[in-house]
């Protein structure tokens, strides 16, 4: 059976990958626009940022991170200055860490559906009196849902798998930062088995899930570069 | 209302368009060229979905764009309506919604007897709750024209509207576009290059090459000058506008009047008065040097050579005045030399056939 230890590591994945499926949409958005539409010279630079989390070791990405984010890294200094202490080891840390790591899997969705509708129905919005951001919010976003679907789904269930980059900048603190992946492998280091096929268990069945209505359901196409 | 004026430079890889236009404020314009020749980019220039950087728009009282003094209005704010090759409806709304699309946006609702009128010209009342892929290329197509035009535009802007359609579905839209062009008070400007479209609906008809504007001017004009390629077409032909005067039911002819004169046409189902559009192919008019008497031809008319010139392959054109009207005629160049046709000669047309256009 699952112990109030594997809940809470359960109740905080969910709270983490929530946060950070939110952000990634937020910030995720503009930006698949803004790749989606430009011919500027920085595009290749922008997606191949975006896309490194793809090919990088989790703990390449953690380990960077944890140098930036901590007391005589840049972001840690600034956030020192502000007031608000060092990000790592904490929750907050642990979505912004997240967020990055998972950008692709948002991005790139966003950024192949907006692609797909192309210049003409922003056109004919445009004759039809409605400025770019009203376009934006009646025509692109109603057009490309499945696209936002698939994105945020897959932005939600990347973060639930996270391990690596949780382990070099979140570490193992119990309902900080303690997720399912890491309480999982608590368990084996300790031999405790059947609490670890518990939740792997719980894990397998979600992600299966979600694939398999992403799949038939939705027909969406997730390509393999995507699922990784 | 002011004519509209429109000028642009502008420059692509391969392409530049270069372009001065002044256009009358009435009646449809088309744009017509080969493709390539700029009349969709001119089009878009004019809507403000492309940015020529060298330009001037007035329309209307109203500056659209002057480069010179940095001004140019983003397409949404351009009081237009846009017809594109493709309908471009909104796929996730109902004809209906698509409609309401650019009225809700609108800060003065046109009254909904006007919109009303509008669906009933188009004939499109009974689709109201369909959706865009329920919908016929043709049904579609006047959508599209409905949703522009019920936002009141001061220029309606058609991008080939008919070119994505089977030869049944134009035969089914051009009757609608002829009665939207009797009851429309703004201008149009049409974009095509099919010769029917161009003798069906034009008014001013603008002839571009190349980015460049290579003739305007009315439709009869241009279509007889003989330096633009209209004249050579094998499908040559001129437009007349005609007064229908009487029928002769016994022969199953009508009456109308022409350039001082009058013709017969095969019966014409309309009253006396009726104003009609007719074409007469350039193949089907004959010259005489005098009067023909015994002749099946009903139609024979004084007329004056104005000019003529020949192509490679032994067809003479020769471009003729009956009044004020010009009439273009081929015949072989061998018939030119034996009659010895001069410019300035009084000669007899005879017209084999004609075709009503409206």
């Amino acid at each position: 059976m699952l112990t109030p230890a594997d809940l809470d590591a359960l109740l905080l994945t969910f709270k983490v990958a929530s946060l950070a499926t939110l952000f990634m949409l937020l910030i995720g958005t503009p930006l698949a626009w803004w790749l989606a539409r430009t011919h500027s010279a920085f595009k290749g630079f922008i997606n191949a940022i975006v896309s490194l989390p793809l090919v990088l070791p989790p703990t390449v990405l953690g380990f960077y991170l944890l140098v930036l984010m901590g007391p005589a890294g840049f972001i840690g200094k600034l956030t020192n200055e502000l007031g608000l202490g060092t990000l790592p080891f904490t929750f907050p840390g642990l979505v912004i860490a997240s967020v990055l790591y998972s950008m692709p899997f948002v991005v790139q969705p966003l950024q192949a559906a907006f692609t797909s509708i192309g210049e003409q129905p922003l056109e004919a919005a445009a004759t039809l009196r409605a400025s770019p951001l009203d376009t934006f919010f009646s025509v692109v976003v109603p057009l490309t849902k499945p696209g936002f679907l698939t994105a945020s789904i897959l932005g939600f269930t990347h973060t639930v798998g996270e391990f690596g980059v949780v382990l070099m900048i979140g570490g193992n603190i119990p309902d900080k930062t303690r997720v399912v992946s890491v309480q999982i492998y608590n368990h084996v280091e300790a031999l405790e088995y059947s609490e670890a096929h518990w939740l792997a268990g719980c894990l397998l069945a979600f992600s299966f899930t979600v694939l398999f209505i992403l799949y038939t359901v939705l027909k969406t196409q997730p390509n393999v570069q995507q699922l990784k | 209302m002011p004519p509209i004026t429109a000028r642009f430079q502008l420059a692509y890889n391969k392409f530049s368009l270069d372009v001065d236009l002044q256009l009358p404020s009435t009646g449809i314009t088309i744009l017509f060229g080969q493709s390539g020749s700029g009349k969709t980019t001119l089009l878009r220039c004019i809507a403000g979905l492309e940015q020529a950087p060298i330009g001037f728009l007035e329309i209307n009282g109203t500056i659209w764009q002057d480069s010179e003094n940095k001004v140019f209005l983003p397409t949404y704010q351009r009081n237009l309506g846009y017809v594109f090759q493709e309908a471009n409806l909104f796929p996730h709304l109902s004809v209906e919604d698509n409609l309401q699309f650019g009225l809700k946006r609108l800060d003065k609702r046109p009254n909904k007897a006007d919109l009303k009128n509008l669906l009933e010209l188009l004939g499109i009342e009974h689709l109201l709750k369909r959706k865009p892929d329920r919908l016929s290329g043709g049904e579609k197509q006047r959508v599209a024209i409905a949703r522009a035009l019920a936002l009141n535009p001061d220029i309606l802007l058609m991008d080939e509207p008919l070119a994505a359609l089977d030869f049944k579905r134009k035969q089914e839209i051009l009757p609608f576009l002829t009665r939207l062009h009797q009851q429309l008070e703004i201008p149009v400007l049409y974009v095509t290059h099919s010769h029917q479209e161009v003798a069906q609906l034009t008014d001013t008809l603008v002839l571009l090459e190349e980015g460049k504007v290579q003739a305007s001017g009315s439709l009869s004009e241009t279509l007889s000058r003989l330096d633009l390629p209209f004249a050579q077409d094998k499908e040559a032909s001129t437009v007349w506008q005609a007064t229908l005067i009487a029928h002769e039911t016994d022969y199953h002819l009508t009456r109308v009047a022409i350039a001082g004169d009058t013709l017969s046409l095969p019966f014409i189902d309309a009253q006396p008065g009726t104003s009609l559009r007719i074409q007469i192919y350039a193949r089907d008019v004959s010259i005489a040097l005098e009067k023909p008497k015994a002749t099946s031809i009903l139609n024979i008319l004084p007329a004056i050579i104005n000019d003529f010139t020949h192509d490679a392959y032994g067809q003479c054109i020769v471009q003729l005045k009956i009044g004020s009207q010009s009439l273009l005629a081929h015949i072989t160049l061998k018939s030119a030399i034996l009659l010895n046709l001069q410019c300035g000669m009084p000669v007899y047309v005879q017209i084999k056939g004609t075709s009503l256009l409206n």
